[in-house]
């Protein structure tokens, strides 16, 4: 059976959506339309696959508007007349058709501080239980299909935070590392809220929403995060114990818990490696100069001349919170904008 | 015409970015030298994250019972005693450490209730030897690696200031020829996927793990990457292959939805209680237990059924018989007309566990079915069939070092892309730890072929004109063939002719028409422009896949025999003698392929004094055995 | 030089698709009922809580949620167990001391917080539908920033929780005897969900052994942290049941204060 199918065809320099009519067969995927396309009418239509079977997270396209691996999306979950359209991922420079410079990715994976072996234990005198490696386990069931980088919209409609957030791909990462029974690293939260840009995630929960491989991202990696984030910055009755007790001075003698406002490569891990992000010269220029001034950066509380937090902000005069959608909002929301990237107007 | 190429100096190329490349690339790098990383796809992408069962390693933690000798032996058994010998005996000895290994480089295994690396039953292995992770053992492997090159990149990042100065990764690149100063390797000249722009890595010493040739084949496991890239650059670049003829068909592949035939569903639905039925409803596997395997299996479902809980006491299921056995009962039972309506029979577990173990067990296959097929295996059987999934035969090379034999220094080779391992048939995860032991000796070793090196070999500037002419003529090729129509019609062939059960007027056949492909896909034209032109990159392909192919159906014209991964109907006996033999494919200066008998290395004596007699009497010949003896009475 | 698929090539341009979203489900529903129901809530919470009146039942001891712990001279004979130490002024709720930390708590709570952004923020309305803002930092910064307080909001919520429950018990008595009619199954239900929304809290997760590195050192602080894993699965649930339940038990007690209709009883 014909179907119509509406596929994004062009290159950086621009493109448009065009039409076609694919045949269709009983427990076809959209990844078979594409290759029937292939073979047939459109021989040179880009489009990246590996596996087949939503291992290898390399068909990352989105499916009439929707983050998707096209590899798992079922010709079956649409209407027998309805017109399917395909498009290149939002969030990335576009290579051609259906292909993307995911590059982006690939540099925060380089900035993310990697394992750090525990110190004086052999390989194969590693001992871990199961309960305490389950909740890292899931994080690297990730497949490195990055939906959830593509509909984050930090990100995706804002390409300025490029510079300053990772992305969720990457907090799994950094909290897969912080829960690793044996990694002898300390600084994984304070490298994601200060490095990775943790505070910019709003929870709005689409990162686990696409994620095919239904990791609880959300609720099990990046709130956990920000709890600890919480526990180590925010948390009014650790600040008075460290206040009481003085040990904001021994911590921070010892290098953990930078008061830095996003300052970067002056927090030193346990291994004493350097977790400065990177400063090369990447490959759409995103992560270049991360921690150059201009751009929004993860903020900090103010902090007193003498580098600590004031009780005073805390306990500040607004027993009913802040408002959260910012003090100079106006309701109704006058004229709502919608902003979206256009290309060459970067 | 003029045509920019990037040129990059390397001490080490290591093409192909699955496990043994990245082994191999670490390897590499620990030893100093300065690294290139050629992936086809994304970095992380490769094939290697299909495997599903795990690393096959003797660490004891499940049953203090298994060690190497076990191991070593369990593989020779599985490969018919066609391995080499040393390879087998360095991968099971090795496995254990670089499993650990692994561990230091954050990777996190299913745990022992002590804390220890957990490991299952599989087919084929004595003991519970797989370490594994849930069902996605091969993601952890590759994501593992993968992570411990960027840790690399980080420390030289904190040396130097930047993250590419002794390792880089050359994602979505392909290589298309290896260039040689005489015998010598010198370079390797490929192109950018994305840009379709062209690069050449010099660079004295290149190691091959470019995985195997599936994607000859109609149902298959393997990605469109599995094309033979490294089997034929070996092949033009002097050295040889070794049992070509030898290929894996898994047993169990999905045979619906058509549009995921022939991916794999793993080998651990059997070994955790799954059990195979023909369309009448019988377990047919009871009627396929060979001769040699008769007293290690159960002979009633009972007995069969007792061994999941109480492995001492009884003998295993006959599903867990080696894949081959298994592919080809599956087959015998469609042929016979008791399969069902896709041509696959019943892989039956939702009758056999709760519904809470299979998710549990199984995830990624739950997962898999759900997802792909809409089927819920914790309610209904699936239907599998065999699938093209793995070959055995590869690049000829030296058990100790990687380095390829023939007429070519500098050249490695590890993984699947090599040969010799595996005999006639791998054993479900052996091939895991065969990566990591000979990616990291291939790495080790090329390093120190660059150091022992009194001068770097040069590439000619002649061999780079020929190689980009020869990449850029099917662009040119007005009115080529359809790359895609000459990919079916070779898959045709290949999967019609030379499948899973062979017969001498087939192959004569598949040669005939191999070589009129071979004639067309000399006239294949491609499309489109040379950025992201994925035509393009498949008629620069499809030569590699052709000459692979022929190698192949060359070589299993001539073993007339059964074994392992090649069956012959009209040879259906395994044949002492010819186990002897290894068939060595070679391309002469016309392009043409040569096939050659070699003698199979002898197995050291204290090696084969660990078989009984009466196993080795199944596969050795008189004289053999006779050797054999005054062994043994020697050292009583 | 990367280790990326790309070799540089600065300024790559994303792909020029002309229209904002192509999803074409209807995504905008589930963002139009979070806002109408958030809103309606609000409405109505904010009426009852300025009414200052029709907040208790003295015969059965029933005190709206609203209402508690009420704290004001204007407190009704009975209504206040625990003193009156805040003035009568309208623009002072009976339970001042409380009901900023329980707003506090819902508005940082981070199910609340990804439902008003996506409804009333636009922040973005739904996944893979543009932002309805040309700029955005997040919580990184004043006054978001201040959303990690929910740690402590969530140790007030949880004191205020028993307050709640010490009301659902105290309404077990009619006159001096005991007493029991379909009010008390009201606020019982009300306060077994208030309960059950608190402890379902992320914070609430963390704390218990959310933070711990090592499960296996500490078993008991594992299984409630299994406990609360399961109940924080349903938090979003828990949210809205719990609004729902404490409008309802509000009005109940309002209708039966303002003698709409009588308390349906049991015994005595």
């Amino acid at each position: 059976m014909k179907r119509h199918f509406r596929i994004w065809r062009g290159d950086s320099s621009g493109g448009e959506i065009r039409d076609f009519q694919v045949e269709v067969n009983e427990g076809e995927v959209v990844l078979d339309a594409i290759h029937r396309l292939q073979a047939t009418e459109a021989p040179d239509l880009a489009c990246r696959w590996n596996c087949k079977a939503g291992k290898c997270g390399s068909c990352s396209m989105e499916i009439n508007g929707k983050p998707r691996l096209s590899c798992m999306t079922r010709m079956s979950t649409f209407e027998e007349n309805e017109t399917v359209t395909i498009t290149p991922l939002r969030t990335f420079p576009v290579i051609r058709d259906l292909v993307t410079d995911v590059s982006f990715n690939y540099e925060k994976a380089r900035e993310t501080p990697a394992f750090a072996p525990p110190k004086g234990v052999a390989p194969g005198d590693y001992r871990m239980k199961q309960v305490d490696v389950e909740r890292s386990q899931e994080f690297r069931k990730c497949i490195e299909c990055f939906l959830c980088q593509n509909t984050c919209h930090v990100v995706r409609d804002h390409e300025e935070n490029k510079k300053a957030f990772s992305g969720p791909r990457f907090f799994i990462r950094a909290a897969e590392l912080d829960m690793h029974p044996l990694d002898d690293r300390t600084d994984r939260k304070e490298y994601a809220q200060a490095s990775q840009g943790l505070g910019y995630c709003n929870i709005t929960k689409c990162c686990t929403e696409v994620c095919p491989e239904h990791i609880k991202i959300t609720d099990n990696a990046i709130i956990p995060m920000k709890e600890r984030v919480v526990d180590r910055r925010y948390d009014p009755l650790v600040w008075l114990g460290r206040k009481i007790f003085r040990r904001d001075q021994l911590d921070d003698s010892n290098g953990h818990g930078s008061h830095g406002h996003g300052s970067h490569g002056n927090s030193t891990g346990g291994s004493g490696q350097s977790m400065a992000p990177s400063t090369s010269e990447g490959v759409t220029g995103v992560a270049a100069g991360l921690g150059k001034s201009g751009a929004p950066l993860p903020t900090a509380p103010a902090l007193n001349p003498d580098g600590r937090l004031d009780v005073a902000e805390l306990l500040a005069e607004r027993p009913g919170g802040p408002s959260p959608f910012g003090d100079d909002q106006q309701f109704p929301l006058p004229n709502v904008t919608y902003n979206h990237p256009e290309p060459g107007k970067d | 015409m003029t045509t920019r190429i990037e040129r990059h100096h390397y001490d080490v190329v290591v093409i192909g970015a699955g496990g043994a490349g990245l082994r191999a690339a670490i390897e590499a790098r620990l030893a100093g030298k300065k690294t290139a990383i050629i992936s086809k796809s994304l970095f992380g992408k490769a094939h290697t994250v299909m495997a599903e069962g795990g690393a096959a390693a003797a660490m004891g933690n499940v049953n203090s019972r298994d060690n190497w000798m076990v191991h070593f032996g369990d593989t020779m058994r599985g490969g018919k005693f066609l391995n080499n010998f040393r390879m087998a005996e360095l991968h099971a000895k090795e496995a254990p450490e670089r499993i650990w290994e692994l561990e230091t480089y954050g990777a996190l295994f299913d745990r022992t209730k002590d804390g220890k690396i957990s490991q299952r039953n599989f087919g084929g292995h004595e003991y519970p030897r797989l370490a594994h992770v849930g069902d996605r053992t091969g993601l952890e492997l590759i994501r593992t690696l993968q992570q411990k090159i960027v840790s690399l990149q980080q420390e030289d990042f904190a040396e130097t200031g930047s993250y590419d100065s002794r390792i880089r990764v050359f994602a979505e690149t392909t290589i298309t020829e290896l260039l040689l100063e005489g015998d010598r390797i010198a370079g390797a000249f490929g192109y950018y996927r994305e840009t379709g722009e062209f690069i050449l890595l010099e660079a004295p010493a290149v190691v091959l793990a470019t995985g195997g040739v599936g994607r000859s084949y109609k149902v298959t496991s393997n990605s469109w990457e599995y094309t033979g890239d490294g089997h034929a650059l070996a092949l033009r670049a002097g050295a040889t292959l070794i049992n070509m003829e030898f290929l894996q068909f898994h047993p169990t592949g999905m045979v619906w939805p058509p549009s995921v035939k022939g991916i794999l569903v793993t080998e651990s639905v059997r070994g955790d209680g799954g059990v195979l039925r023909n369309s009448d409803g019988k377990r047919f596997m009871f009627d396929y237990v060979p001769d040699v395997f008769r007293h290690q299996y159960a002979d009633t479902e009972e007995e069969a059924d007792r061994w999941y809980t109480d492995p001492d006491n009884n003998r295993r299921p006959p599903e867990l018989l080696p894949r081959d056995e298994v592919a080809r009962a599956i087959n015998s039972e469609v042929k016979a007309g008791r399969g069902t309506k896709s041509g696959g029979v019943f892989l039956d577990v939702s009758t056999r566990m709760p519904a809470e173990t299979i998710t549990r067990r199984l995830p990624s296959m739950y997962h898999q079915f759900k997802e792909l097929a809409d089927v819920d295996i914790t309610k209904e059987p699936m239907e599998v069939g065999p699938t093209c999934h793995y070959v055995m035969g590869g690049v000829e090379v030296d058990p100790d070092s990687g380095a390829a034999f023939g007429h070519v220094e500098g050249l490695f080779a590890a993984g699947e892309v090599s040969g010799g391992m595996h005999g006639s048939n791998r054993l479900g995860g052996n091939s895991l730890s065969d990566l990591l032991v000979f990616g990291k000796r291939a790495g080790e070793h090329a390093a120190a072929y660059t150091d022992a090196l009194p001068k770097r070999p040069k590439v000619a500037t002649a061999d780079v004109e020929a190689a980009v002419d020869t990449a850029l003529a099917p662009l040119s090729r007005e009115n080529g063939e359809n790359p895609y129509t000459l990919q079916q019609d070779l898959q045709a062939v290949m999967g019609d002719l030379v499948g899973i059960i062979r017969r001498e007027a087939e192959l004569t056949d598949a040669l005939k028409r191999l070589q009129e492909l071979k004639v067309r896909v000399a006239n294949v034209g491609a499309a489109g422009g040379r950025q992201y032109n994925p035509g393009w990159h498949l008629a620069l392909d499809l030569r590699n896949m052709l000459v692979v192919s022929e190698c192949t159906a060359k070589a299993a014209l001539e073993r007339e025999e059964s074994r392992g991964g090649h069956t012959r109907e009209d040879f259906p006996k395994m044949s002492p003698e010819w186990r002897k033999v290894n068939l060595v494919c070679s391309l002469d200066e016309a392009g043409d392929v040569h096939l050659e008998r070699k003698p199979l290395p002898k197995m050291r004596d204290e090696l084969l004094g660990l078989f009984k007699r009466s196993e080795l009497s199944k596969y050795l010949t008189d004289e053999e055995l006779a050797e054999f003896d005054a062994i043994t009475t020697e050292a009583n | 030089m990367t280790t990326t698929a790309t070799r540089p090539d600065a300024g790559r341009a994303r792909a020029a698709i002309a229209a904002r979203t192509l999803r074409t489900d209807r995504w905008w529903i589930p963002p139009l009922v979070t806002f109408v129901g958030l809103s309606a809530w609000v409405i109505y919470a904010t009426v009852r809580v300025f009414m200052h009146k029709w907040y208790y039942v003295d015969q059965y001891h029933y005190l709206t949620p609203f209402y508690s712990p009420c704290l004001t001279d204007r407190c009704v004979e009975g209504s206040a167990e625990f003193g009156t130490p805040l003035p009568s002024f309208w623009l002072i709720p009976e339970a001042a001391l409380t009901l900023p930390f329980l707003l506090l708590f819902r508005l940082t709570c981070y199910y609340y917080r990804k439902a008003y952004y996506r409804a009333f923020w636009l922040s973005p309305p739904a996944c893979a539908v543009p932002d309805g803002h040309k700029k955005y930092t997040g919580e990184t910064r004043f006054p978001l920033i201040f959303q990690n307080v929910h740690r402590y909001a969530f140790y007030a919520a949880a004191i205020i929780s028993v307050i709640n429950t010490w009301d659902a018990v105290v309404a077990f008595q009619s006159g001096e005897k005991f007493g029991f009619g379909l009010g008390n199954i009201v606020l019982v239900i009300n306060v077994v969900m208030l309960w059950a929304y608190t402890v379902s809290c992320h914070s609430c997760r963390h704390i218990v052994a959310g933070r711990l590195k090592h499960f296996s050192k500490h078993p008991v602080r594992y299984r409630f942290w299994v406990f609360v894993s399961k109940l924080n699965a349903k938090h979003m649930q828990l949210a809205w049941i719990t609004l729902g339940t404490l409008a309802l038990t509000d009005f109940y007690v309002m209708a039966v204060s303002a003698g709409w209709f009588s308390d349906l009883r049991f015994i005595n």
